[in-house]
């Protein structure tokens, strides 16, 4: 926490440097760059796994942008919202652009963000003293799988009424305030204009408020404590004269141009899918939205879009309907605990046994499983399946404490390792 | 501040001070939500939407069934014939509820073997019990797999038979919920209404 007025020395000259000058003398501009940028020190070692919080931001912005230019000709009206979307993808001057950045975002978002907290469960990123930013961040996807649900049902297809429907006929399970509580949410008897005005509501000022604030702390809870590295060790506790960690570069010029790189690989792939294939062959944009809500017949398969479908493989496996509601529950608020469930040693996976390891990868495995169970009918053998992955799934967070505890650890270094 | 007011300060009071400041604060804001979570309830206009329904009966068929929206709800109207009332009883044991015990899916009056005002007219959400999908029809009997015909639902796999009474072993909690509603005359229903019935 070296904000010192002292330390903000070489000042540029001329008028560029009064103008700094001028203002630092009334916001702590240059002291915050320093803070944040050109003075914030994170490890050496970062590997590619350490690009996806920054692709985060960067699917942010798209989603902010894009969906300003949205809000522009959507009309968030039972009898409108369909129609202004096909006119958007017509007739609106690169709409079709505008559109398919903003749902292709949507995917894209889940993908980084998935990927972001598998790194986190690699390198033991949640661990003392990174607890809070761990809880941030489960407290943003929590934000962004609302905010993803609250905008599937704007475009008011098929699969946009019938999976809100059954969603917020979740809530309908819990005892005694479930009926009232699934009313309040709709606004209505059955979903309908009212909702679908709320739920613009929702996605477009209060989940992109809460999320961007959300961000915001997560990164000043990160800059406090300072990033992880793949070797799980605090770079801060090995120091030059300067007091500037040893194993340590400056975020900003070295990450970030490391960063750039990894934004035009993201972006390559991201503009792949958006002018080649939009809809993901049905993942990214489901055909049934293709035609308008129609509250006389549900779709013959049901299904959310890909990134729910893990957790609504689990709600389907349960034959009970409040205790898949439950179980569903929890399968999305388990891995907030995990700083307190993981009980080893060491943070990072290149120390730890066999068990993490072992258990690590068949979460993997369960998971991806689960999410492909969750597109398939719920009949027979896919039943069975996954009520045989949902066990996997729990045993991996509820056995964990008793599995890290136990596994052999190998010992850590006390300098970061570079791997070829 | 000399130290000798310092002495002088009631701390008692200072925090008796403070408490209530804090409580009537948390009043205030509590009571000042109220309209905030009020106009998140149905408005007038969806309540007077959500009048009651007529439905001519006059054209449907025997083994025919309409679909009618009431409060933006799905409602079915079969008109069951003799064949499909005759299987009602065949499959009783597969049945959760045979006996409509559940008090909330039906009014008293619906509370009978066929779960209807009159045996042969089925006046009954189609809504699925278990998250809200509308069942599909499946009215043809399969007697192998134990099957008198009646509703699935494709979300989850939720069964129910031509009463709509739910099947053991799925995800439906309940039985199929029956409206409210009347006969006005022999061949028109009232949907969502039931004072003055017959």
């Amino acid at each position: 926490m070296a904000r010192v007025e002292a330390e903000v020395g070489k000042r540029p000259e001329g008028v560029w440097g009064g103008l700094i000058k001028w203002i630092d003398d009334r916001f702590p501009m240059t002291e915050t760059l320093k803070y944040h940028a050109t003075e914030y020190y994170a490890s050496k070692n970062f590997n590619w796994w350490y690009v996806f919080g920054v692709l985060a931001f960067v699917v942010l912005a798209i989603q902010l942008i894009s969906g300003i230019f949205l809000t522009m000709n959507y009309k968030p009206a039972a009898v409108d919202a369909f129609a202004s979307v096909e006119y958007i993808m017509r007739d609106v001057e690169w709409g079709w652009l505008i559109r398919y950045l903003h749902s292709t975002g949507a995917s894209f978002f889940f993908i980084v963000v998935y990927l972001h907290m598998f790194r986190a469960m690699l390198y033991g990123s949640y661990k003392k003293p990174r607890e809070l930013i761990w809880l941030i961040g489960m407290m943003i996807f929590f934000v962004l799988m609302a905010e993803g649900f609250a905008g599937y049902l704007l475009p008011w297809g098929q699969m946009s009424y019938w999976g809100a429907q059954v969603i917020i006929s979740l809530f309908g399970a819990i005892p005694v305030v479930g009926d009232f509580l699934v009313e309040t949410i709709r606004g209505d008897y059955s979903i309908s204009d009212i909702t679908l005005n709320r739920f613009f509501a929702l996605h477009v000022i209060v989940l992109p408020l809460t999320l961007i604030g959300l961000v915001f702390v997560h990164i000043v809870a990160l800059h406090e404590v300072g990033s992880n590295n793949p070797d799980g060790i605090e770079i801060k506790k090995n120091k030059d004269a300067s007091g500037k960690p040893v194993d340590g570069v400056a975020f900003h010029p070295y990450h970030t141009t490391k960063d750039l790189v990894a934004i035009i690989v993201f972006l390559m792939l991201f503009f792949a899918v958006v002018f080649f294939a939009p809809d993901m062959g049905g993942m990214f944009l489901e055909h049934a939205n293709f035609e308008p809500a129609n509250m006389t017949a549900t779709p013959e398969h049901i299904a959310p879009v890909w990134y729910y479908t893990p957790y609504y493989a689990i709600l389907r496996a349960v034959p009970d309907k409040l205790w898949g509601f439950i179980l569903f529950a929890l399968s999305v608020l388990l891995p907030v605990f995990l700083p307190w469930l993981d009980r080893s040693r060491v943070k990072s996976i290149r120390y730890r046994g066999w068990m993490y390891k072992t258990a690590l990868t068949t979460f993997v495995i369960t998971f991806i499983t689960l999410g492909w169970l969750g597109l398939q009918p719920a009949t027979g053998t896919y039943v069975l399946l996954a009520r045989i992955f949902s066990v996997l799934y729990f045993a991996f967070f509820l056995l964990m404490p008793y599995y890290t505890a136990k596994d052999k650890t190998k010992p850590v270094p006390e300098r970061v390792v570079y791997h070829g | 501040m000399t130290d000798d007011d310092v002495d002088r300060i009631d701390r008692n009071r200072r925090h008796f001070l403070t408490v209530a400041t804090v409580v009537t604060g948390a009043a205030g804001a509590g009571l000042a939500s109220i309209p905030f979570l009020a106009s998140l309830r149905p408005s007038a206009r969806a309540q007077a939407l959500g009048a009651p329904v007529e439905v001519p009966l006059g054209s449907i068929q025997p083994g025919e069934m309409v679909r009618v929206l009431w409060r933006g709800r799905l409602v079915f109207v079969l008109r069951r014939d003799e064949g499909m009332l005759a299987r009602l009883p065949e499959t009783i044991g597969e049945l959760r509820d045979p006996d409509s015990a559940v008090v909330d899916q039906q009014p008293d009056y619906a509370a009978n073997e066929t779960r209807s005002i009159k045996p042969e007219w089925l006046i009954i959400e189609g809504s699925c019990t278990h998250l809200g999908c509308a069942p599909l029809e499946d009215f043809d009997p399969r007697p192998v797999e134990g099957w008198g015909g009646g509703f699935f639902c494709p979300c989850h796999g939720s069964k129910f038979d031509l009463a709509g009474r739910v099947y053991k072993a799925v995800p439906a909690p309940t039985n199929m919920r029956v409206p409210p509603h009347r006969f006005v005359r022999d061949d028109l229903i009232l949907i969502g209404q039931d004072t003055g019935a017959a």
